[in-house]
């Protein structure tokens, strides 16, 4: 019997160098510093964004400039939760997921009326419209911000050092999550569906693909992945205000060079992304503004030049891949003497 | 007559939003190029002209006969040494090859000219007012600003129905490989096509320039508004931009007279009311 297979060697390989990588990183705590950690939680963060970005992009070919929406959403609805219903900001960006997808379905009936890059400006629109919003909502500070009351930031461990390690975990879980929630849906029927549109929209939808329906399902899904991860940066950042929330730098031009240094449309990219993104920053970011101008040009020449990014020109060259997505038809001995 | 002065404003207004949006609805046309720089372009021009003046000592006014060359052949060269090369059947290239040439050209003004807030200084002509009615006033340079956004619409609509470059704009727009073997250069068309654009950028970033203060982070919402104007009158209808205009900067007035809060918010929800009731714009071109 024929079959079709995901792994190959090097994702075996690749699967237990992650396994070890997983453990090291749970084990952080033992082994980093006070500062080592809140810059793995913060890159855990822009590793979730950057996937998130990676398959609404990459996959299912949404180019959104606008996933500061929800960003800021979640980080809103942390804020406004923990202060006005006294809920957990664990449970609260669970809750900030959910509302996320509950927002996503009326935005994306609206913007999924315009095409291609239209789209993406659409989705900076709507972006704009929340921050406006926000900055309309004076009980959580208006234009200028709030910042979550010691209360709140007491109630969720005594000690500095626990919630510092209990929002080290969640961010590394929460990364862990996403990167399975994709890995998952990338190699069930509809992963095989949406790497079908990624390739030829097309053809794809002669095949009896539903791409509108598949295309809204991933862009709702998204905003639930990213109302989530947004909440949670804004429980690190214990404040926030309208243009820290819906930045578009900030949640939207990094992470799109992340995920295109790093390499679109591959599961890999976004974390190659964001390691080179963060070296880049640890030895440039004296540099202010210039550091934003050199990343805007090499993500220009990554795209010219590389357009599969630095993850891209690995994989092609030895045919390597670190996660089993991949499908190959195996055919069995017996098959081969018809 | 609150009212009718707060629409009027806003009519006027639209002016300058007519004029971001021909430039964006221009080479989206001719290459179905969605210029996320567009904006931080028009803010580029606003500095051109400022460092013009200072240089030259005229009047912003008169340093348009400077900035609309320069800014020309800022758009033939961007287009020629890069984005020919992103065009094609994947538009996930021009639009991040754009979208970081937007934050090269913000963090670049940031750099040479701080985040400080500038206004170009026009003299006489900005405060000077015409009476229409009993108890209705009119800015002349508004009056101006609009007029010149008209002037800027007929003259692309001449420009593309009636002169051998609007034809070779509306043949490669048709079919670019078919224009080409007619013996059409693909790439200095849609060269020339951007520096048309950008000639148009350079009359929108002057007025923006002298009508208001600008720093280096104003042209994402500027790109935004054009946007919104070509969507609302419909894509690929140049007088329909204007139309698209006006609607916004009516929205926006009215929203700022109820609450300043709100004037950019009335425009966001005009625009997204048009996206939900008419998709295709308030008058959309007849497809061929």
């Amino acid at each position: 019997m024929s079959r079709v297979a995901h792994a190959t060697r090097s994702s075996r390989v690749g699967l237990v160098l992650i396994g070890a990588a997983a453990l090291a990183l749970a084990a952080a705590p033992a082994w980093g510093d006070r500062l080592t950690l809140r810059l793995l939680a913060e890159m855990f963060t822009f590793v979730a964004l950057a996937s998130l970005w990676n398959l609404l992009a990459g996959y299912a070919g949404l180019v959104s400039v606008g996933q500061q929406a929800f960003v800021g959403l979640g980080g809103y609805l942390l804020f406004a939760l923990a202060m006005f219903a006294g809920i957990h900001p664990i449970v609260a960006i669970l809750i900030a997921g959910a509302v996320s997808a509950v927002v996503a379905v009326p935005v994306a009936a609206l913007i999924f009326r315009l095409r291609g890059a239209y789209f993406a400006i659409g989705t900076w629109v709507v972006a704009e419209v929340f921050r406006l919003l926000a900055s309309q909502v004076s009980a959580l500070g208006g234009g200028s911000g709030i910042s979550l009351p010691a209360a709140v930031v007491l109630a969720m461990a005594p000690s500095r050092t626990m919630r510092e390690l209990e929002i080290y975990w969640l961010a590394l879980g929460l990364m862990a999550i996403v990167l399975a929630a994709i890995v998952a849906l990338l190699r069930s029927r509809h992963g095989l569906a949406l790497t079908a549109v990624r390739d030829n929209e097309v053809a794809a939808q002669s095949n009896g693909i539903d791409v509108w329906r598949l295309k809204f399902a991933v862009y709702v899904l998204t905003a639930v992945g990213t109302g989530m991860v947004g909440a949670l940066i804004f429980l690190m950042k214990l404040r926030i205000s309208p243009d820290t929330a819906f930045s578009v730098n900030d949640w939207t031009a990094c992470v799109i060079f992340i995920v295109v240094i790093g390499g679109i449309g591959r599961i890999e990219g976004p974390i190659i992304g964001t390691i080179v993104f963060f070296l880049m920053r640890q030895t440039l970011a004296d540099l202010g503004s210039v550091y934003l101008l050199m990343l805007g040009a090499v993500a220009i020449g990554v795209m010219l030049w590389a357009p599969k990014g630095l993850w891209g020109v690995v994989a092609e060259r030895f045919g390597w891949q670190a996660l089993p997505l991949q499908r190959r038809l195996v055919i069995a001995p017996a098959d081969k003497h018809h | 007559m609150l009212w009718l002065n707060v629409i009027l404003q806003g009519v006027l207004t639209g002016g300058l939003y007519a004029m971001f949006a021909a430039g964006l609805s221009l080479i989206f046309g001719v290459m179905r190029l969605v210029n996320i720089a567009h904006g931080d372009l028009i803010v580029l021009a606003a500095y051109v002209a400022l460092m013009a003046t200072t240089a030259l000592g005229v009047n912003p006014l008169v340093s348009l006969i400077v900035v609309v060359p320069a800014m020309a052949l800022i758009g033939y060269a961007l287009q020629r040494g890069l984005l020919n090369r992103t065009l094609g059947e994947d538009l996930l290239p021009p639009l991040l090859v754009t979208f970081g040439l937007s934050i090269i050209i913000q963090n670049g003004l940031l750099e040479l000219f701080t985040a400080d807030s500038r206004k170009l200084q026009a003299g006489a002509i900005e405060v000077a007012t015409m009476q229409v009615t009993q108890g209705l006033w009119i800015g002349v340079l508004p009056l101006l600003q609009f007029a010149v956004a008209v002037g800027v619409i007929a003259g692309l609509q001449l420009l593309f129905y009636r002169t051998a470059l609007g034809r070779a704009f509306r043949a490669t727009s048709d079919d670019p490989a078919v224009a080409q073997l007619m013996g059409l250069d693909t790439r200095h068309v849609f060269a020339l096509a951007m520096a048309l654009s950008l000639a148009v950028v350079a009359i929108a970033g002057v007025f923006l320039a002298v009508r208001s203060n600008f720093d280096p982070a104003i042209g994402p919402a500027r790109l935004i508004f054009g946007f919104e104007a070509v969507i609302i009158g419909g894509l690929g209808n140049l007088w329909g931009t204007l139309a698209g205009g006006v609607i916004l900067g009516v929205s926006q007035a009215i929203g700022a007279q109820i609450d300043p809060g709100w004037q950019l918010l009335a425009g966001h929800i005009a625009f997204l009311v048009i996206l939900a009731l008419r998709p295709q714009g308030l008058f959309p071109k007849v497809s061929g």
